[in-house]
């Protein structure tokens, strides 16, 4: 049981990657350290435990890594995802860093393997974890302890007590205690590595508004951006679209939080998405999915009721990854709306619109192939088949939010820069709640990690150095 | 649909599990999931017997309990491997043994040493029972080595058939071919993959206790027990040879191969098996197949006594307890041998074969025809 009562050198506030690699860094400069996870010991690491790979840049192939990704497209990729929309002179220090985590998260005892089946479009850039990210965190949190890292679980802080850019306490309220209740944590410095709002409904509502109320979690229940709100309110600079987040189109059956990877469908390409007026929406065959499947939680969000369906026909149906619910089945598309609660003839009108504009083409789904439509609004520009082999499948889908983008801003030393610029004293920021600074808009797999990770580090030597002086 | 409820459960995991694939390079279970998208019961009885037990999926899994998706493969996988072993048993009117195993196994092995100890006393005169004494042919003054190999020898073929036609019964169930098993390239990746259990080590991290400790060394307690009962065997086999085509009778001196073979194996079989038990007393419950401790602990037991009063039977036999260790020893052995097919010792044939199934379909993959 860790000891709240005593004085640390570095209080870490969230228990994720960011959080711990901050933890461990900061142990290994020499700091007693504090971790405050408001998750029980299952349920530790927030979003952490759902992620499989991060994106660092490397110079050589190695042995689970199929070639090298340097530097330069590292950044190109950034910036074709962002839009532009990112800090460069930070972006490209993180990804500089980047390079030295692989071997630094090895050395924490996280093991990688190579890309998991059904993602080898990843093979070069990403390096993935064995068993995933649980796997990541149980190796990080036994390398944490041993190092004499203090955890305590189920603690959540409450209120941060900070005096012109200088932190000073924490309360924390711990779960379960009802005659322990509160207590404040006092530390020389602080990393706030505590998550995204994304779970916080209400405060999506600010932006969103009451389609929010339809949006699946993909992850942890935890990340209410509580601390995010204190540090914002308490003069801590702000970064990043509150309306931002990172939302994909996940099956609409899957449960309200943490469902993680296995509600996800890779189907879109393969068939058409309806509304739930039975009307196509947006080009379904844009481009190769590793490159799309990130816009359509947004797209989704944008339709009424916030609800979709991917139809397609058993030609498609052993084309990609398979999913946690089996899709709904029907011998015709009538029987199909029938199922899926849409308007019968709007439906039939839709695909058999859709099927007239198809195009003669050869179907490749590995490359950009030639099978388009003509004549119809929106077009599918590439893999467009006619949807006419029964039986019909559709999967109902929802927008699912994995992350914010909104945080708190920080330098390169990972130091929280207050509303006037001035960095703080002892307070910085690692992992999601500061990625905004890096990924203003977009998203590429596993740069979530990499952000945790490589911020992480350096918060933790930073907090460390800042204490310890 | 499916045969029992365990496969019920099975099919389900294997849903979740497939749709995941974090744990694809744990072990040989997950790329042969990838390589279906259905789950007949054949192809859950085979990964369940590919399923090693090492637990590493569990901690590593961020579905399970008490997430609500619930998702404990070992176990799972225990309870359907268990019961694929009553399946498959050879006759199946025998199949009922493996219900309440561990205490089958005890009566049999209580039955079988008081059979050999009253056998002794009742055909011999009882002090030449307690006469002690170490020379050649000591032994066979108290049971004829005629008689021994007739009693071995016939509790050795049944065991062989009923473990052959068991193993015949799970490769119908797979529904694999037979060609499989006369392909070298499978069969040699399989034998380097049993002779290292090379899937029982988490992904090269060790087996699983609990999350945060990978101190488990089941691996290296099989180790012992498995080499440990070959050259039990080979020490059994060479006395043979011995007796037959030097006509050299036991006891042998200590320097002798037979006892050197078998000193080695009996250490390694009071060592494997002692670490084994402890390792499953302390195993996480969670991962555990409760209903089946008896039978994991009787085979544990029958391998460890075999051991030990083989042991025994050596550092004692100029004494007057030679006699009555020797029924014991062979009284142990004897039921060790009668019950191989109906207890834990199966888990080696079955496991054995996924594994040369398993090696078929990588194979497969490798060169791009698919599997399963």
């Amino acid at each position: 049981m860790a000891d709240l009562t005593k004085k640390y050198d570095v209080l870490v506030v969230g228990g994720g990657n960011a959080a711990l690699c901050a933890a461990i860094s900061a142990r290994r400069a020499g700091a007693s350290v504090l971790v405050l996870e408001v998750a029980s010991k299952f349920y530790r690491g927030g979003n952490t435990r759902h992620t499989r790979n991060m994106r660092c840049a490397h110079d050589a192939a190695t042995k689970e890594l199929t070639g090298p990704y340097t530097e330069e497209e590292f950044f190109d990729d950034l910036l074709r995802v962002t839009g532009g929309n990112t800090d460069e002179p930070l972006a490209r220090h993180m990804i500089h860093e980047s390079k030295a985590m692989l071997d630094w998260i090895a050395e924490q005892g996280v093991r990688f393997q190579p890309s998991l089946g059904g993602t080898l479009s990843l093979g070069r850039t990403n390096s993935f974890f064995l068993g995933g990210g649980r796997a990541m965190l149980n190796a990080l949190y036994r390398t944490a302890e041993k190092l004499g890292v203090e955890v305590a679980y189920e603690t959540e802080v409450v209120d941060l007590e900070i005096e012109d850019g200088m932190f000073l306490s924490a309360t924390a309220a711990r779960r379960d205690l009802a005659g322990y209740g509160r207590v404040v944590v006092y530390a020389n410095a602080l990393v706030a590595a505590a998550g995204g709002f994304e779970a916080n409904i209400e405060w999506l509502k600010q932006y969103w508004g009451a389609p929010a109320d339809n949006f699946l979690v993909r992850g942890t229940p935890n990340n209410r951006g509580t601390v995010l709100k204190l540090l914002l309110d308490r003069g801590v600079g702000e970064v990043g679209d509150p309306t931002q987040c990172h939302a994909v189109a996940i099956d609409a059956r899957a449960p309200k939080f943490d469902g993680g990877i296995i509600t996800r469908l890779d189907c879109v390409v393969f068939g058409i998405v309806v509304n739930k007026n039975a009307e196509r929406f947006y080009d379904e065959g844009e481009d190769v999915w590793p490159k799309r499947y990130a816009i359509w939680g947004r797209l989704v969000a944008g339709q009424p009721d916030q609800i979709a369906y991917i139809v397609f026909d058993a030609d498609s149906l052993d084309m990609f990854m398979p999913s946690l619910f089996p899709p709904i089945r029907a011998l015709s598309i009538c029987e199909l709306a029938g199922a899926l609660g849409l308007d019968p003839g709007a439906l039939e009108n839709t695909v058999t619109g859709f099927n007239a504009a198809v195009r003669p083409g050869t179907f490749d789904h590995t490359v950009l192939d030639d099978c388009r439509t003509e004549g119809i609004t929106p077009p599918k520009t590439h893999w467009a088949r006619r949807i006419e082999t029964p039986p019909f499948y559709a999967y109902p889908v929802r927008p699912g939010i994995t992350f914010t983008y909104l945080g708190t801003r920080v330098n390169k030393e990972a130091r929280m820069l207050m509303k006037d610029g001035r960095p703080s004293a002892n307070m910085f920021a690692a992992g999601e709640i500061m990625a905004g600074n890096v990924l203003g808009r977009g998203y590429a797999a596993g740069i979530g990690m990499t952000i945790g990770s490589v911020f992480g580090r350096i918060a933790g030597r930073e907090a460390a150095a800042n204490a310890r002086n | 649909m499916h045969a029992t409820e365990a496969l019920v459960e099975a099919d389900r995991l294997m849903v979740v599990c497939n749709s995941c694939r974090y744990c694809e390079g744990l072990c040989a279970v997950f790329p042969a999931m990838e390589m279906r998208r259905a789950f007949p019961d054949g192809d859950l009885n085979y990964f369940a017997n590919l399923c090693h037990g090492c637990g590493a999926c569990y901690d590593d899994c961020q579905f399970s309990p008490p997430h609500e998706f619930d998702v404990n493969v070992p176990k799972t996988f225990a309870r359907v491997r268990a019961d694929s072993y009553k399946a498959y048993a050879w006759p199946s009117v025998l199949s009922g043994l493996f219900d309440r195993n561990g205490l089958t196994i005890a009566v049999v092995a209580a039955l079988s040493v008081a059979a050999f100890v009253i056998g002794f006393v009742a055909s011999n005169d009882p002090a030449a029972v307690f006469a002690g004494g170490g020379g050649p042919g000591s032994f066979y003054a108290l049971m004829p080595h005629r008689m021994m190999v007739l009693i071995f020898g016939a509790a050795f073929l049944y065991a062989i058939v009923a473990l052959a036609m068991g193993a015949r019964n799970f490769w119908r169930d797979i529904a694999e071919p037979f060609a499989t098993l006369a392909a070298a390239g499978s069969l040699g990746r399989a034998i380097r993959d049993a002779c290292t259990l090379r899937y029982l080590d988490g992904g090269g991290d060790g087996c699983m206790n609990d999350e945060d400790s990978r101190a488990d060394h089941r691996r290296l307690f099989h180790h012992f027990t498995f080499y440990g009962f070959l050259l039990c065997f080979a020490a059994t086999c060479v006395a043979t040879l011995y007796h037959y085509m030097l006509a050299r009778e036991a006891p042998y001196p200590w320097w002798d191969l037979p006892v050197v073979l078998g000193t080695v194996g009996g250490i390694g079989l009071a060592i494997g098996p002692a670490g084994l038990l402890a390792a499953k007393w302390r195993r996480d419950p969670a991962l555990a197949d409760a209903a089946r401790f008896g039978m994991d602990a009787a085979f544990i037991a029958m391998l460890f006594l075999s051991g030990l009063t083989g042991l025994a039977l050596l550092v004692l036999r100029d004494t007057a307890a030679m006699g009555i260790l020797l029924a014991l020893h062979l009284g142990v052995v004897f039921a060790l041998f009668i019950t191989m097919p109906y207890g834990k010792f199966v888990h080696g044939i079955y496991r054995f074969l996924a594994l040369v199934r398993y090696a078929r379909e990588r194979g497969a993959m490798a060169a791009g025809h698919g599997g399963g």
